[in-house]
């Protein structure tokens, strides 16, 4: 029975049925609950085909789903962190990196680079949000710097795309809080240059990179319900010590609130980043 | 300084300090001599203090950025500043009690001032909610700082916050937008400024107010991307690990001047700026005039080309053009 057909079913049969399941051929959709086949996933850049919830996209997948093909060009691609700290915590920085460099094949949570869309040339970033929850040390800052004097250098709009829920990196300490300052002020130079920076929000996008470079674009969109905002909702909840509303911290809530242009389904980004650049 | 709150690490001085009192009214109401047995006693005392404050972990320097007695922002604004000015609003929303902004001068010349407030009395510290600022505070401060760039007078920001408030009101007016957009607007701001972290200097809402061309630190202050209960509590899922995480972190003044993210660190008197808070106010008086006189003989273009520069080269990582095809 093709997935659109089967009756909806509790999360609990769901569970025992996915134990009978092959690894790595099915995924359960956090909206709804659903097993979905992976490779229908992946020939959706991620979204639930039943409830259109959007999975977390990796940075590769974020450039074919954005880029014109085969016009991707990487930069900066052997950045890699150092253990400034000598961070010893229940896992060394040093170990944490190198685990999450395996299981990403990512040197750090950033790829950057030129790239086009619809035969437009753009300086393009997306973060990965599986590389230490896509949180930004000096790398990430670093990279964003630089893509952002590609920008100027070339004459190309910028496009970051942003998802973390972390936002700074602990390991890094003191040093990840200050790319903050690393990236606004390359993108006060970029003001000061007259580009364009368009300012893609993705779930989740939290803390320092929205305190910092994801909320300073000029055009500033998101992907339906993600999570965005400064302070993550837990820590809000425990200082209040009240349930935050539903929704709240939600694409759609900072639409409300005056803070984004536009909520963008993933189906429609790149129309809506053509759209955009074609007018400057 | 008898009615002062003393830390834990402090026991073995105040048991000191209170036999020192013992015998010293011992000595009045029974008319003896105890002048020799006093000295050696006071001896002990500074040998003793002086070993408690030499060797303070991390984690007790937080306490004394956080001791209840440490002068906060009005404090240095009420001593340091004449003729003081207070701007209240951010014009848009509302006024933040949490984030002083105002003009004030120190021996004739003009300053433009912001500041943490974490309030003295309890109905205080609710209106500033114990220094955590709201957006408005930080459009406020941000206010305050284009004005100081049109009248071309430097600007001193005094950092003392646990964080930027972290609540509904604040989500909803866009507390990340607001410290963004200091952090990016100060970095061509026209004129000279300089932060000082008095006592907390927690993320993002520290730096909301702290991209300066001159950054300094109290001897006991921190700055810190996260707090170390905050830290504690993701990395060792355990808040009680707080200790050990303010050692990892390495937020403490020594450890941010070795690594290049402040200037300079500002004395304190032994113990902490409230043991002697004239002494340290008159060290942070100092400091202003310094860096100050040496922000103003430099050309304007060259202040903002040194500061972007600054932190442009914030933090260290690996790059070798070997790999570069690897990928
Ligand atoms: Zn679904």
């Amino acid at each position: 029975m093709p997935w659109f057909l089967r009756p909806k079913k509790s999360i609990k049969n769901l569970e025992l049925k996915r134990k009978s399941l092959p690894d790595g051929l099915w995924s359960r959709c956090d909206g709804c609950y659903e097993t979905v086949f992976n490779k229908v996933l992946r020939e959706n850049f991620m979204v639930c085909p039943s409830c259109e919830h959007h999975l977390t996209l990796s940075a590769w997948q974020r450039v074919s789903l954005l880029m014109d093909k085969d016009s991707f060009e990487e930069h900066d691609s052997d950045l890699e962190s150092v253990d400034l700290l000598g961070f010893k915590g229940v896992k060394s920085y040093k170990d944490k990196l190198r685990d999450e460099q395996k299981k990403t094949g990512l040197k750090d949570a950033i790829l950057t680079g030129i790239g086009k869309i619809d035969g437009r040339e753009v300086s393009f970033c997306v973060t990965d949000a599986r590389f230490i929850m896509g949180s930004m040390g000096v790398v990430v800052g670093e990279k964003i710097a630089r893509a952002v004097d590609r920008s100027i250098e070339r004459k190309v709009p910028l496009i970051i795309v942003s998802g973390s829920g972390g936002g700074a990196r602990m390991y890094e300490g003191i040093n990840s809080l200050m790319q903050l300052a690393k990236t606004s002020a390359a993108i006060s130079k970029l003001n000061q240059a007259g580009q364009l920076y368009i300012s893609v929000l993705t779930n989740p996008t939290m803390a320092g990179i929205m305190a910092s470079f994801a909320s300073l674009g000029d055009i500033t969109i998101a992907e339906p319900k993600a999570l965005i905002g400064f302070t993550g909702p837990r820590v809000i909840e425990q200082t209040i010590k009240q349930k935050l509303p539903e929704g709240f911290q939600s694409s759609e809530f900072l639409l409300e609130h005056g803070f984004l242009d536009e909520v963008v389904a993933r189906g429609q980004m790149k129309d809506y980043l053509s759209k955009v650049i074609s007018l400057f | 300084m008898g009615n002062e709150e003393r830390l834990n690490f402090e026991a073995p001085i105040v048991e000191l300090e209170k036999k020192i009192e013992d015998l010293k009214s011992f000595a009045e109401s029974e008319k003896i001599d105890c002048e020799e047995e006093l000295s050696m006693l006071y001896l002990k005392l500074e040998a003793v203090a002086k070993n408690v404050y030499a060797s303070l972990t991390p984690w007790q320097k937080v306490q004394i950025a956080r001791h209840p007695q440490r002068p906060y922002s009005r404090d240095y604004i009420d001593y340091l500043f004449e003729d003081f000015v207070e701007m209240r609003g951010d014009k848009k929303f509302s006024d933040d009690p949490a984030l002083v902004c105002g003009f004030g001068k120190i021996d004739g010349k003009t300053f433009a001032i912001v500041g943490h407030q974490k309030g003295r009395d309890i109905k205080e510290k609710m209106a500033c909610h114990f220094g955590c600022a709201h957006p408005e505070g930080y459009r406020k401060a941000w206010r305050l700082m284009k004005l100081a760039e049109k009248m071309k007078v430097p600007i001193i920001t005094f950092i003392d916050t646990p964080g930027a408030y972290p609540g509904i009101s604040a989500e909803e007016r866009g507390q990340s937008e607001a410290i963004a957009a200091n952090i990016m607007g100060m970095t061509t701001l026209r004129t000279p400024s300089m932060a000082i972290i008095i006592g907390e200097g927690g993320s993002g809402g520290a730096l909301g107010i702290g991209l300066t061309d001159i950054v300094a630190i109290m001897e006991n202050s921190y700055y810190s991307v996260i707090s170390p209960e905050g830290c504690a509590a993701i990395l060792w899922r355990d808040k009680d690990k707080a200790s050990e995480a303010a050692s990892a972190l390495k937020i403490m003044s020594k450890d941010l001047l070795d690594m290049g993210i402040v200037d300079d660190i500002i004395q304190e008197p032994r113990g902490g700026a409230h043991r002697n808070f004239k002494k340290a106010a008159e060290n942070i008086k100092a400091s202003i005039f310094k860096y100050t006189h040496i922000c103003e003989n430099v050309a304007i273009e060259t202040l903002l080309d040194r500061r972007y520069k600054k932190y442009r080269q914030m933090g260290q990582f690996h790059e070798s053009p070997m790999l570069k095809d690897v990928n």
